[in-house]
């Protein structure tokens, strides 16, 4: 069809392989931040998820935290990251768009780190202290390496979302890849907003996959094979 | 692309803006509603068919949950882009795009539910002569209701959410005034659309966690000594 | 169908895959209006066994037939429709009250709304449940009660054929033992097919009025009534499988009204110590028992005897143990076992009928 062979040379066009619009330098921005969000929600949500899980209380906290992060759209916190970035003088762009995906990144990643733990049964921690294991030790010997798998699938949630969400940046001055469907749908360039959606979806599957071997791995080594990889935290973008 | 120097004094919210444009605001909720509601029925229809064939034939359930994965990993401005250059700027676009985010979760929470009925209710009621419809219908669906409800209520808040998004393809909905937040720098709006929407998923989410409460009254029903 | 026998003719259940046949080439019939009690290790097919009658499992090969009526040439779910079918987690509907579970299978059928309300009115009262619990969900219901409500669900479009697979396992034992009486007062009344599927050994030979043991296989290793499996079990298997009290168990089956009683060490109030004497020697035993106007007083040992005084105006020790004529002859051992001077004394009534001693109960045990 004409859209697609149009899209099709748009990629083979050389020009849209060079410089700060190009292919390259787009997908390693939105790359980028997107590791960079993750990982920094990450840092917060998975000792904070894992401390409280351990505690055994703060089920409802969880609970909470899911709801309240399920209901709001991410579109919503970029735009309201908007004028707490400027007012915080940190300008527009890159600020609004990382404070966000932070924001959108937490609870997944809080909420599966802490039924991580949680869900490591009770007899095992029960028997492991029984054994005179300090608390420290039930944590790191214990629960870490049984939960694990869990937590590594509330960051691979979480990078999801913040990889599709991430196109949502071009709207309050941020690059990355959605700036080619933001801008094409503002010039009216089928094209480019075609390619870009193309280039986008590629990397939030890629992103998907990548995690699911990671998480595959790690429940085989765990001896968990045949514990199913639990619901997905719902929240796209 | 916004200001800098401008946005820096502008106030967060411009009452006299909200009273002038209650009438708008009034109408851009109930369309959000609508495009919400038109969304999760007809997706919920979509992945009852859908879980009906991989309750049949158990092996469709992996392709199943495999493609319906995948439409929900494309990010939901990605998939509204591809839709466009075949239906145009409109609120099929928007539906179709919407319809296929539900798919899963309400794929998954029906299996889940129709599997999750005890045996030994189910065998008994085949022991005592139900044919398969009349099973799946009158016993499997009823017990199964919880985890559905709970599952349309996980989709149709993400669809609430997702709503704001097709104000990018000029649909309607509260995101209308997010976007025109965002184009005019203009706070109001902007902070109006996204409270709103929230509130919105809230509304919604509390309301059918009540019908899932009406729904069941035996699990209400206290257990005997 | 009132003619409901249940015929198997070499029937066979194999599972592809497997190596040896979970039932293999069966021939039994199941008498009409009888509890037919299948029980066994387990493996040995006997839930195979009754779930081929419903259909819920195929056969292999073979034929069944209920009624008179090859199984095969009915619709299976009209065939299960007309079955009552009660299982050990019972399965109650969780989502419908007791009275819209008892009205399942009358409403399959399509029965009017009278005729199911009086049905579920006469089966609350026949399974005995308070009608006060027809409104409740089966969340609100002890087990005991559960179980109830099954049966009752079973019985609610009157079926002339009722499976029972090991329905009272999940309870405890104090309702299971509660539950089996009634179930055996149920069957004097409605006289169903029963083809009862139990692991206990005593369950089956409590209800059964046939008692099939298998053996892994699907193999009848005796099929007769419990006092003949008893007396005279057939092959070592079977012998294996009673265990060690056969003796005991053929006890329970026998009711006291059923053996000849002996008038015992008896003696009027009015006799004196010599008659008492008399009495002790010659029937050997070191106490007596003192009778007024057909009621027994009590007894005293032979040392308690004082002369010149009447038996009546002797302190005696009252019979602390005492069995009627409904007892079996296991009780009234357990009641020899534990009196003072082992004897089991029976009334009827308040009449003193006589007395039992551990010859009078072992000469029933003798081939």
């Amino acid at each position: 069809m004409d859209l697609l062979a149009d899209v099709l040379a748009w990629f083979t066009d050389p020009d849209n392989w060079q410089g700060s619009a190009g292919i390259p330098n787009r997908t390693l921005e939105h790359m980028r931040l997107s590791a960079l969000a993750t990982a920094v929600a990450a840092a917060v949500a998975v000792p904070s998820g894992v401390l409280l899980g351990h505690s055994g209380r703060g089920g409802l906290i969880a609970v909470a935290v899911v709801n309240i992060g399920r209901a709001i759209p991410s579109f919503a916190i970029i735009a309201l990251a908007l004028p707490f970035s400027i007012r915080a003088g940190l300008g527009i762009g890159f600020w609004p768009t990382f404070l966000a995906l932070v924001l959108l990144a937490l609870p997944p990643i809080f909420t599966n780190s802490f039924t991580a733990v949680r869900s490591v049964g009770a007899e095992v921690v029960e028997a492991a202290r029984g054994m005179g294991m300090r608390e420290r030790e039930v944590l790191f010997g214990i629960e870490l390496p049984l939960g694990g798998p869990l937590i590594l699938t509330g960051i691979r949630v979480a990078a999801v979302q913040v990889v599709a969400t991430a196109t949502l940046g071009a709207l309050v001055g941020w690059g990355g890849l959605g700036r080619y469907i933001i801008d094409g749908f503002s010039v009216q360039d089928n094209v480019r907003v075609f390619a870009g959606a193309l280039l986008v979806a590629a990397l939030a599957i890629l992103t998907d996959v990548v995690f699911g071997v990671m998480e595959r791995i790690l429940f085989a080594a765990a001896g968990l094979r045949g514990r199913r990889a639990p619901a997905r935290m719902e929240h796209p973008a | 692309m916004p200001q800098r120097a401008f946005l820096a004094t502008e106030p967060l919210i411009r009452w006299g803006w909200i009273w002038d444009h209650l009438e708008e605001i009034r109408t851009q909720t109930v369309e959000h509603f609508i495009l919400t509601g038109i969304a999760v029925g007809i997706g919920f229809a979509i992945a009852m068919g859908l879980s009906i064939v991989a309750l049949r034939f158990r092996r469709t359930y992996g392709p199943v949950t495999w493609v319906t994965g995948v439409l929900y990993t494309i990010p939901s401005l990605a998939l509204f882009a591809f839709l466009v250059p075949y239906t145009g700027l409109s609120t099929l676009t928007a539906e179709i795009g919407l319809v296929s985010y539900t798919l899963l979760i309400l794929v998954r929470n029906i299996v889940a539910g129709i599997d999750g009925v005890s045996p030994a209710v189910r065998e008994a009621a085949v022991g005592m002569g139900y044919g398969r419809a009349r099973l799946f219908l009158e016993i499997e669906l009823p017990l199964a209701l919880p985890v559905i409800v709970a599952g349309l209520r996980i989709a149709t808040v993400t669809v609430v959410g997702l709503v704001t998004v097709t104000s990018i393809i000029g649909q309607g909905g509260l995101g209308l005034f997010i976007l025109d937040g965002l184009r005019r720098d203009f706070y109001t709006p902007l902070i109006v659309g996204s409270v709103l929407s929230v509130a919105l998923a809230v509304v919604i989410d509390v309301a059918l966690a009540g019908l899932e409460w009406l729904l069941s009254p035996w699990s209400r029903a206290r257990t005997a000594g | 169908m009132s003619e409901a026998r249940i015929r198997l003719d070499h029937v066979t259940k194999r599972y592809p895959g497997a190596s040896t046949a979970a039932v293999e080439d069966l021939v039994m019939e199941m008498p009409a209006g009888r509890v037919t009690a299948l029980v066994g290790p387990s493996g040995c097919g006997k839930t195979t066994i009754l779930k081929m009658i419903n259909r819920i499992i195929e056969p292999t090969s073979g034929r069944i037939e209920v009624g008179g009526r090859d199984i095969q040439e009915l619709d299976p779910h009209a065939l299960r429709r007309g079955i009552g079918y009660v299982i050990q987690q019972v399965g109650l509907f969780p989502h419908r009250t007791v009275d819209e579970n008892i009205a399942t299978v009358p409403k399959l059928l399509g029965w009017d709304r009278r005729r199911t309300e009086r049905r579920i009115e006469e089966l609350i009262e026949v399974v005995g449940l308070e009608p006060e619990m027809r409104d409740r969900y089966p969340a609100e219901l002890s087990g005991g009660q559960q179980q109830r409500v099954g049966v009752a669900r079973a019985l609610a479009a009157d079926p002339p054929v009722l499976l029972m697979d090991e329905p009272f396992a999940a309870v405890d034992p104090i309702v299971r033992v509660r539950l089996q009486e009634e179930l055996r007062s149920l069957q004097a009344q409605l006289q169903k097919t029963i083809v009862f599927v139990t692991h206990d050994i005593d369950e089956a030979i409590k209800l059964g009025d046939q008692v099939a043991i298998l053996d892994v296989g699907g193999v009848l290793r005796q099929y007769a009534s419990p006092e003949e499996v008893l007396r005279q079990p057939a092959n070592a298997f079977v012998e294996e499988f009673l265990g060690k009290e056969r003796g005991l168990r053929r006890l329970s089956l026998i009711a006291v009204r059923d053996v000849p009683l002996e008038d015992g060490p008896v003696v009027p109030s009015d006799a004196g110590p010599a008659e008492a004497r008399e009495v002790m020697a010659r029937e050997g035993v070191n106490w007596v028992a003192v009778v007024r106007d057909g009621q027994l007083r009590g007894w005293v040992w032979e040392s308690e005897l004082e002369p010149g005084r009447k038996m009546g105006d002797l302190a005696v020790r009252p019979f602390l143990v005492r069995v009627t004529a409904d007892n079996t002859l296991r009780e009234a051992l357990d009641a020899i076992v534990t009196s003072h001077n082992q004897v089991a004394v029976v009334y009827d009534g308040d009449r003193y009928a006589g007395m039992l001693t551990l010859n009078r109960i072992s000469e029933n045990l003798v081939p």
